[in-house]
């Protein structure tokens, strides 16, 4: 499966803006790329191991906290998975 | 000081994307690439408003909208390298709540004040910083290019 790294998080991929992972699981894939990358890890997570508040992620065009598995929905290799931090404000 | 470097389509496209849904404030993604000293933007990209119960001071982009917008941009071969929004007749300077809803470290967010449906100061500010702790907004130069480069519209 392909990881899409949004461009705050290239930093610490290598400049990589795409990362391919074999774990058979969202939560699984997740934890490849983070061990594979290990400064990802605490911007993607807090420290009890929650994807913090502001990060979304994405199965294709699915949102992971809507999911009925949520983390622990199986993946395959066609599938993608989107990590976009979000976008919001005002005066 | 870093710059934002952007033709003058794409400038004037956020502009006029501030006029069009004032007084609400608009909402949009910025494409490019990286240059050593700023971002060099090559197109925009409109999004929605999610904030409708507080339009006129607050935006969202939906999640699932920049899911697209950043799948689009890939294939144009551009990232992300930013956002523009308006400040109806407030001051084109970022907020506290633009900082603390602010999450794209090293890319710019800029910011258009209409005043009275008329687009007036546009200012840019990078979000520098390494972590969610020492994030900062510090202004940007922008630098309208005279070359001419259609925006996209989502």
């Amino acid at each position: 499966m392909t990881i899409f790294i949004p461009t705050p998080l290239r930093a610490y991929t290598a400049g990589k803006d795409a990362v391919e992972v074999n774990a058979a699981t969202i939560a699984g894939s997740l934890d490849e790329l983070t061990t594979t990358f290990p400064e990802l890890r605490k911007h993607l997570f807090t420290s009890e191991g929650r994807v913090r508040a502001f990060v979304n992620i994405y199965l294709n065009d699915e949102d992971v906290r809507y999911l009925s598995a949520k983390e622990a929905t199986e993946v395959s290799h066609a599938d993608t998975l989107s990590i976009i931090p979000s976008i919001a404000g005002g005066c | 000081m870093s710059a934002l470097r952007l033709s003058k389509a794409v400038y004037d496209a956020i502009r006029a994307h501030g006029e069009e849904t004032y007084p609400h404030e608009c909402c949009g993604a910025l494409l490019g690439r990286p240059t050593p000293d700023g971002w060099s933007i090559e197109a925009s990209a409109k999004a929605g408003n999610t904030r409708t119960d507080s339009a006129h001071n607050r935006y969202e982009i939906s999640p699932g909208e920049l899911v697209k917008i950043e799948r689009e941009s890939r294939l144009r071969g551009l990232s992300i390298a930013g956002f523009y929004h308006s400040h109806p007749d407030h001051p084109a300077q970022w907020s506290q709540t633009d900082l603390a809803e602010a999450h794209w470290l090293g890319c710019s967010y800029v910011i258009t004040a209409v005043e009275n449906g008329k687009a007036a100061a546009t200012n840019s500010f990078r979000l520098a910083g390494e972590t969610e702790e020492n994030k900062r907004f510090e202004a940007e130069a922008i630098e309208v290019r005279d070359a001419v480069k259609d925006p996209v519209s989502q």
